[in-house]
């Protein structure tokens, strides 16, 4: 037991599985349970029934629990998610349980994921086992582009994903797939977005922690694929009524860490439940090393500092989806109350020191 | 925090530099933290001044925001601020007005 425990994370991350009704979210938990990919997790699902366990079924632990083939622990949500995990976290204490280190969540189809992101933050006993971990939205191929263009639910969904999963593609033509992609790469710029038709298609990518933003993503060569605006039309062609718009901020000069979190305290208090995600990477005046942030709602997670910056670039650069915000007011509040107002040269990195560290890595 | 009245328990606030592996900080010393805390106070005051509002730092451990008149309101760290700072103005603190802008914005030009 002693070996097992010390496998345990200090705060064993929670990942979500979303995704509009019928978009393939119980094709992809049955996919997902059976996977060795996710022998160390712990599922909550809604409902045994749905996800046909039957086959996979090695022992049944309690009412509400069971344990599956590929190792993966399962139960059902009866009643409140937090006393659920509150239960999973008793029982893998005292050893009735394998000790999983990660767990799944699957919401209901039209929920709004957010409650249960705030739920692991705000319970006392929850937020000092466990931590926030990936948003998995799955987003049907086929009915996809009307359902964003008709669902404000939906575009939630996928704004505040940190994976998107577009199902069902084989079910539909190329060009509605591609349209689909472009549309959620509006909403949502840099989560990756991957195929659950594709034969090379990774289960572990879902609740893998190093594809996430937060720490490494940024770490690729191109971390943003999102420039300008993009302002998202209904299926008819007409203006969305939730209009959810996503947009990127490059900023040249070094923000100030305090007057940034008092801005950022400041809007999201005003408009936490429009401002679907804030994602970036800071350069903070008087700091070599780049900070990530990463904000759903008004819910904001612990900022990461970062090892080293991913490119030469050293500008800030922060990724905003909103609903319905007035973009250019946003800007023009941004560089007014969260940048670093002392002289340029002392807030800008020198470029003597970037030459020499680059020379000496 | 929480979503319903944007408040976070204790000293959990994303904005607060508090010396922990992997989270953001500059606060190691007990001298540098009283200096952030302390800047902390002038920048929210930076602020906190178009709408009519003090904050002070009370001992180290919470800050005190009061108004012109001495309503005051105790606050334990930044993710209470806006709240409390709406009650004792009785009006919305709204980061994206454009006259709260526009007025900074002239402040930065001037």
């Amino acid at each position: 037991m002693a070996e097992t425990e010390t496998t345990i994370p200090l705060l064993t991350p929670i990942n979500l599985l979303t995704g509009f009704l019928g978009s393939g979210k119980t094709t992809l938990l049955a996919r997902l349970l059976a996977d060795p990919a996710l022998s160390d997790a712990a599922v909550l699902i809604n409902e045994f029934g749905e996800v046909g366990l039957d086959h996979h079924l090695v022992e049944r632990i309690d009412d509400t629990m069971v344990l599956l083939q590929s190792g993966c622990l399962c139960c059902t949500v009866r009643g409140e998610l937090a006393e659920a995990i509150k239960d999973l976290h008793s029982k893998r204490e005292r050893g009735v349980v394998p000790p999983f280190r990660r767990i799944v969540v699957e919401s209901t189809g039209l929920a709004d994921p957010f409650p249960v992101l705030s739920t692991i933050k705000s319970d006392p006993v929850l937020r000092h086992h466990f931590r926030p971990g990936n948003v998995i939205t799955t987003v049907d191929a086929v009915n996809g582009v009307s359902q964003l263009g008709t669902y404000v639910e939906s575009n939630r969904q996928a704004a505040i994903a940190d994976r998107l999963v577009v199902t069902k593609a084989d079910l539909a033509p190329s060009a509605d797939v591609s349209g689909l992609v472009e549309t959620l790469r509006g909403l949502n710029p840099d989560a990756p977005l991957l195929l659950a038709t594709d034969p090379s298609f990774d289960v572990g990518a879902l609740v893998d922690e190093n594809l996430s933003l937060r720490a490494t993503a940024l770490q690729s060569t191109r971390g943003f694929y999102c420039e300008t605006p993009v302002q998202l039309a209904t299926a008819a062609g007409g203006v969305h009524q939730s209009a959810v718009t996503s947009f990127v901020m490059t900023v040249e000069r070094a923000i100030d860490w305090t007057a940034f979190g008092i801005w950022l305290t400041m809007l999201l208090n005003r408009h936490g439940d429009r401002v679907l995600r804030v994602k970036g990477i800071l350069n903070i005046a008087g700091e070599d090393r780049p900070v990530a942030i990463h904000g759903v709602q008004h819910l904001v997670h612990t900022p990461v500092h970062m090892e080293r910056w991913p490119d030469e670039d050293r500008r800030s650069r922060i990724v905003f989806i909103v609903d319905g915000l007035d973009i250019e007011l946003l800007k023009r509040s941004f560089e007014a109350f969260a940048l670093d107002r002392s002289p340029v040269e002392e807030a800008a990195v020198p470029k003597s020191s970037l030459q020499e560290r680059q020379s000496s890595i | 925090m929480c979503s319903l009245c944007g408040v976070l328990g204790g000293n959990e606030h994303w904005a607060d530099a508090v010396a922990r592996p992997g989270v953001y900080t500059r606060n190691v010393e007990r001298i540098d933290r009283r200096r952030e805390r302390a800047n902390r106070v002038r920048i929210a005051n930076g602020m906190l001044a178009r709408f009519g509002l003090t904050i002070s730092d009370w001992q180290g451990a919470s800050f005190v925001l009061a108004t012109r008149t001495g309503k005051s309101e105790i606050i334990e760290d930044l993710g209470h601020l806006w709240p409390a700072a709406e009650r004792l103005c009785g009006r919305p603190c709204d980061p994206l007005d454009p006259g709260l802008i526009a007025a900074a914005e002239a402040a930065i030009d001037g």
